[in-house]
């Protein structure tokens, strides 16, 4: 387990510098944005993984109320949580590259309100899961993941049809619009290399959780074992 | 019991305590009447211009003030370890959050009730679309928020800082609600395009979210 867990690391990291040579040296600059296009190679991929990862806590969360396996729980955290890192790194990189492009840090735009309705339902997930009293419920937080990823399309809808007196920003280059072959080699390289991170991101923090899940097993066996003793004293 | 009577006597038994005690609907009245005057002193608003943002304002000032008689549904149950009982009693638990959420509609509705002419008076409103319309958006609009809210009422009752969590769960989900409750509430104030399309959102958005909320709700409060 820790050897495949090392090897894929390395495959990552290997993944990672490809993706940064491919999209700092190897992809021309943007004729129109210029070097803040270039933003855009960690900007989608990290949304991409993102949409990875909520579905996944989804589908988890559902497995979990069914077959009620604390490793689909550890699951569902781990999930949850890388998902919401890429997202804030989403809506992070997002102004960075709109306040030179669209000379604007934000706007109420589909895609951004979206993406920032679906940030705040999954940290209420995880403020959920922190608070909850004697340890992490899943039961709780596997009920509260249904309802958000259920909520998650009538926000899509609900944006979409209904706020939409602001303008669209267009997008300058659409992957059919003549864009370089260099610049979609750059691209996907970035996909794959940030699926092989989130990925290990999520093995990792699976492990965590598995750790303490035992350590909080242990415990209470220790506790209860030392229960008879008390009583008869 | 069966469902309805298990429902019937849970919703009376509310009604009755609320009425005796009034907890719930006063603080609720009481706050919602200040988000009203705080929000007319923070904007000074020709009635062209109270028309288009009144529709947000009246959804806001109705979801905060909710949130009070929300947490007090189930704090209730708890002196006397009254949930628990609710917990091992052979009744079908589904009834027992069907009649909570009618309970919280209609202490919400009255604060509808309370609240709508206060708005007409101090936001000069009058309705250039057809009336009938808010009526409709009220009822949709109330059902979502009360059917969502006793349901995370019901995980928030749970976990260490009860009263704070509730609105922290229920708000990120409310928000295509208000927002589709918002846009019908601003299309028939200013008479401009149609508030079919958010009526139904809204009406689909009930369906399913009461669907899910039947469904998981004894998962919730059996949850160890």
């Amino acid at each position: 387990m820790k050897s495949k867990f090392t090897i894929f690391a390395l495959f990552t990291f290997a993944m990672l510098s490809w993706g940064l040579y491919a999209a700092m040296i190897q992809a021309p600059t943007e004729a129109t944005m210029g070097p803040v296009q270039r933003i855009f190679y960690y900007h989608v991929p990290c949304a991409w993984v993102m949409l990875l990862c909520f579905p996944a806590n989804f589908l988890v969360s559902i497995a979990y109320l069914v077959k009620r396996n604390a490793l689909l729980d550890a699951l569902a955290v781990s999930t949850a949580e890388v998902g919401v890192v890429f997202c804030t790194i989403v809506l992070l990189t997002g102004p960075i590259w709109g306040k030179p492009v669209w000379g604007i840090w934000w706007t109420w735009d589909a895609r951004l309100t979206s993406t920032l309705v679906l940030w705040l339902i999954y940290v209420s997930y995880l403020i959920l899961r922190k608070f909850s009293i004697g340890g992490p419920n899943p039961v709780l937080a596997a009920s509260l993941a249904i309802f958000g990823c259920i909520d998650a399309v009538f926000v899509f809808g609900a944006i979409r049809w209904f706020r939409t007196q602001h303008p669209q920003p267009v997008f300058g280059s659409g992957p059919n619009s003549g864009i370089d072959p260099r610049m979609l080699h750059a691209f996907f390289i970035n996909i794959a290399a940030f699926t092989c991170l989130g990925i290990l991101l999520v093995w990792l923090r699976f492990v965590l959780e598995r750790i303490h899940q035992k350590v909080e097993e242990a415990h209470a066996m220790k506790a209860l074992a030392a229960l008879p003793a008390k009583v008869s004293r | 019991m069966t469902f309805a009577a298990t429902l019937k006597n849970t919703l009376s038994k509310d009604l009755r305590l609320e009425w005796r005690s009034k907890d719930a609907i006063n603080s609720m009245l009481f706050f919602a009447l200040l988000v009203v005057v705080i929000f007319s002193f923070s904007f000074d608003l020709t009635p062209e211009e109270s028309r288009l943002i009144a529709g947000g304002l009246i959804w806001v000032a109705l979801l905060f003030a909710a949130v009070v008689a929300l947490n007090q549904t189930w704090a209730r149950e708890l002196r006397n370890s009254v949930l628990d009982a609710y917990r091992i009693a052979p009744a079908p638990l589904e009834s027992l959050f069907m009649a909570k959420t009618i309970g919280n509609f209609i202490f919400v509705t009255v604060l509808e009730l309370v609240i709508a002419p206060l708005f007409v008076i101090f936001y000069n409103l009058r309705s250039i679309g057809p009336t009938y319309q808010l009526v409709l958006v009220s009822v949709l609009g109330n059902w979502a928020l009360v059917v969502n809210g006793t349901f995370f009422g019901a995980i928030s009752i749970r976990t260490r800082s009860r009263e704070t969590l509730l609105p922290l769960l229920l708000f990120p989900i409310s928000i295509p609600a208000l927002l589709a409750a918002v846009n019908a509430t601003t299309t028939t104030l200013t008479g401009e395009g149609s508030a079919y399309l958010p009526l139904v959102f809204l009406a689909v958005y009930d369906v399913v979210f009461t669907t899910i909320g039947l469904f998981l709700f004894e998962t919730v409060l059996q949850a160890e």
